[in-house]
């Protein structure tokens, strides 16, 4: 297969790669922020796309296939891969080419899934990346024997630092890259067995091959799934299995251990180890000593963890109030600009407000992503998971759940981003759905003002006992609710843990700080298009019918209009709660971000001024409250089921909109509101109406 | 070419399992207890027949185990370490 291409059509590459090779290192170095992001379609995984130059200028296209161990596949992204890679995959064309990263310092478990893309017969070339850590440890490589024996060129570099890229440009562009000069060496009976199912196979020549290899290499489940929609090819297939088995040949064991042993041999003589076999720990070893260790491991966790908190709710801080700055000010200068009329009320109180709602966000969500970006490329992440499986796989989750699920503590729209890197789909499933119920940071000026209004005068620590309890609510929920979908809806067998530990290395700046850049992109583009509109329509449902004079001077607007409303609707269904329709107000308008709650109240008891949880004013006028029989409104069951309501209800729409994008479905977002709002209710009705019984008020 | 063997021989002695491996001990994968689950991915991830591991470290809460095998390091449950049998070096 030559690569003779005009001027002007663009070269479809794709590369691939173990995970933890640097191959998102290697695609973002050569991209930059050229790259489109988006779903394949009908799965949850990731399309990545991006555009760069050869060293003749000619454009290319480069595809970032997901991080795979192998070909035979264990996961929907194994299946992507090797989808797009046999020409399977409707919407993606077979790549042209193949760029193959793999870690020098581990090059033998990394030529596994290479010995598989050379079967592609496509040109590739071998990125050998991340040299200088071998180097480090001793490992010198013979990169022109090792092209000879791979029938490939090979380019070492160190993608982190930029090394080796227009080398790798160089290659690509040449025009005698064809497809590799070797086939890796297979028994020869399965090599007949494959090549005469190649033949009966109905797909195009150039992939029979490959293909006819990963069918005979099939269990008993994955055949009988396949046989559903191709019964004839599965005969074949098992017939030729059990060919095979009658020789004594296992075709799955007996192919891998070939070309195990073919790369054993290839390195034996091409890999030296100064030092011999057991050189001299390595910097990763020593450092794992640590890190890994029984009390210091503890330690650096909890003080990384910590250290991310800080930034998270301190410096994310300055950042937040400027916006806040700005979006009010935006709002003053369209009311002082426009003429008075509903537009103007649209444009500042619904639009801005709303677009202000999506931004206010981004502060947290970035400085979240950088240090996850951090944590992943270090390879330090993988070392949180190795210490927190244990606690996570009691309830059927895997350690890589952790990360995600304590980053929701901040906000659960980057967790939720973050546990792409779970490979097993039911668990990155579970993971999502009891994400929320991790306290974000939006249900603080909740609790604040609950806690505030039910106990004005208490000492700071009975508050944070309070506010502590919530926390534990929602975390013991959230690990119960997980164990309970693993049961059930989301049951499966346990996938193995099987974690990679990488070696450390210091990280890209550049690829952190470009992913952190990709990732809140998503989230505006994503998020910011649901929660404007939305915004909007709450906006409207609060401020029509327009209220009539009488009623604006009484302070009635907001009872009159569709929001009033709505809240009298659903006054039935809360007052089980103790909740009268004011509160239910509160509630609608939480739908959209916790934290309207506050402002909303505010209106609804028409307080004066600045209204945030903090403000005495809101507070008294809280206390003060009573129903129409005389009887208090914010009882203290009412403020903690309250809180408790908050902890477990679903009331975000960027999170909504973050799990749709995500799961690539309404399915999921839609189940997870109706169970987190039975939780809620339920929760709350136990709390008001068992503290009742119990002779509290 | 042969093929794995699913179990030792139970004629010989006790297989030892890599579970059993202390910190710091080698051992040489003979086989799996393919009963458990389906070893094709172990066998990809490098764990063949032959192929030398080594315990390296216990994380804090007892589980998992992180082991070197071809060079680079793969953590194993407990559970599943036990399906895979060893000969000690």
């Amino acid at each position: 297969m030559s690569s003779v291409q005009s001027p002007q059509s663009v070269r479809h590459i794709a590369i691939a790669g173990n995970p933890n090779c640097g191959k998102s290192t290697l695609f973002n170095a050569l991209t930059g922020l050229r790259q489109k992001v988006g779903n394949y379609p009908g799965v949850t995984v990731e399309r990545k796309v991006g555009r760069f130059h050869g060293s003749h200028g000619e454009p290319m296209a480069l595809l970032d296939l997901p991080g795979s161990y192998s070909l035979q596949v264990r996961s929907p992204d194994e299946a992507v891969s090797r989808d797009v890679l046999l020409g399977r995959q409707p919407d993606t064309p077979r790549p042209e080419a193949l760029i193959a990263v793999v870690d020098a310092s581990n090059l033998e478990r990394n030529l596994y899934l290479v010995a598989q893309l050379l079967d592609l017969q496509l040109p590739t070339i071998l990125a050998l990346n991340m040299i200088d850590v071998a180097e480090q440890n001793g490992i010198r490589i013979d990169v022109e024997g090792l092209s000879r024996e791979l029938g490939i060129p090979v380019i070492p570099m160190i993608a982190s630092k930029g090394v080796g890229l227009v080398e790798l440009k160089q290659a690509l562009s040449r025009a005698t890259l064809s497809a590799p000069a070797i086939r890796p060496p297979m028994p020869e009976a399965m090599e007949n067995e494959a090549l005469e199912l190649a033949r009966k196979l109905n797909v195009p020549e150039e992939v029979a091959f490959p293909e006819a290899v990963l069918l005979l290499t099939l269990g008993n489940e994955a055949l009988a799934t396949l046989a559903e929609n191709d019964p004839g090819t599965i005969t074949e297939t098992v017939a030729a299995q059990g060919r095979l088995r009658e020789q004594g040949v296992e075709p799955l064991s007996t192919l891998i251990e070939a070309r195990y042993a073919w790369i054993g041999d290839l390195c034996a003589r091409v890999v030296k180890r100064l030092g011999g076999e057991n050189a001299a720990l390595s910097v990763s070893d020593r450092l794992d000593r640590y890190l890994t260790h029984r009390y210091w491991g503890w330690a650096a966790f909890i003080g990384a963890m910590a250290l991310m908190f800080v930034c998270i709710f301190y410096v994310a801080q300055g950042p937040m109030d400027w916006i806040d700055a700005g979006i009010a000010a935006s709002q003053d200068w369209v009311q002082n600009t426009l003429p008075e009329g509903e537009v103007r009320d649209l444009l500042s109180d619904g639009a801005i407000a709303g677009v202000g709602g999506v931004v206010m966000f981004l502060p947290q969500i970035l400085i979240l992503f950088f240090f996850l970006g951090l944590l992943e490329d270090s390879g330090y992440m993988a070392r949180a998971a190795f210490l927190m499986d244990r606690v996570m796989s009691s309830v059927g989750l895997h350690g890589k759940s952790f990360i995600p699920l304590l980053s929701s503590v901040a906000c659960a729209i980057p967790g939720i981003m973050a546990t792409r890197t779970i490979e097993n789909e039911k668990d990155r499933l579970a993971t999502i759905l009891v994400a929320p119920l991790m306290s974000c940071s939006a249900r603080i000026p909740v609790y604040s003002l609950m806690i505030a209004v039910l106990l004005p005068a208490s000492s700071a620590w009975a508050k944070a006992a309070i506010a502590i309890s919530m926390y534990a609510l929602g975390t013991f929920t959230a690990f119960g609710m997980a164990w309970l979908f693993k049961k059930t809806l989301l049951k499966g067998e346990t996938p193995m843990l099987l974690l990679e530990l990488p070696p450390y290395r210091l990280p890209s700046m550049r690829s952190v700080i470009t992913r952190m850049l990709e990732r809140g992109g998503i989230f505006v583009r994503r998020a910011g298009t649901v929660i404007l509109a939305l915004s909007i329509l709450l906006w409207a449902l609060a401020s029509y019918p327009k209220p009539s004079q009488a009623d604006a001077d009484e302070g009635l607007a907001l009872a009159n209009s569709y929001a009033g409303r709505l809240g009298h609707l659903i006054e039935p269904t809360i007052a089980p709660l103790g909740y009268d329709w004011k509160i239910g107000i509160g509630l609608i308008a939480s739908f959209a971000a916790r934290e309207a709650f506050v402002g909303t109240m505010g209106i609804v008891y028409n307080v004066e001024g600045e209204v945030d949880e903090d403000a005495t004013p809101l507070q008294e006028t809280m206390r003060k409250e009573v129903h129409a029989d005389g009887t208090p409104v914010y009882t203290p069951l009412v403020c903690i089921g309250l809180m408790v309501f908050y902890v477990l209800a679903m009331q975000c729409i960027s999170t909504v909109a973050i799990v749709r994008r995500e799961t690539n479905s309404w399915r999921w977002p839609l189940f997870q509101i109706a169970y987190m709002t039975a939780l809620a209710w339920a929760g709350a009705f136990i709390v008001y109406q068992g503290g009742r019984l119990l002779g509290f008020q | 070419m042969k093929s794995t063997a699913p179990l030792p021989s139970l004629e010989t002695q006790p297989a030892t399992r890599l579970s059993e491996l202390a910190v710091g001990e080698r051992g040489k994968v003979t086989g799996f207890d393919a009963a458990s689950y389906d070893p094709g991915r172990l066998l990809e991830m490098g764990v063949t027949q032959g192929a030398t591991i080594e315990a390296v470290r216990v994380a804090p809460l007892g589980d998992p185990i992180d082991f070197k095998v071809r060079g680079y390091h793969l953590s194993l449950r407990r559970r599943e370490a036990t399906a895979i049998y060893i000969e000690r070096l």
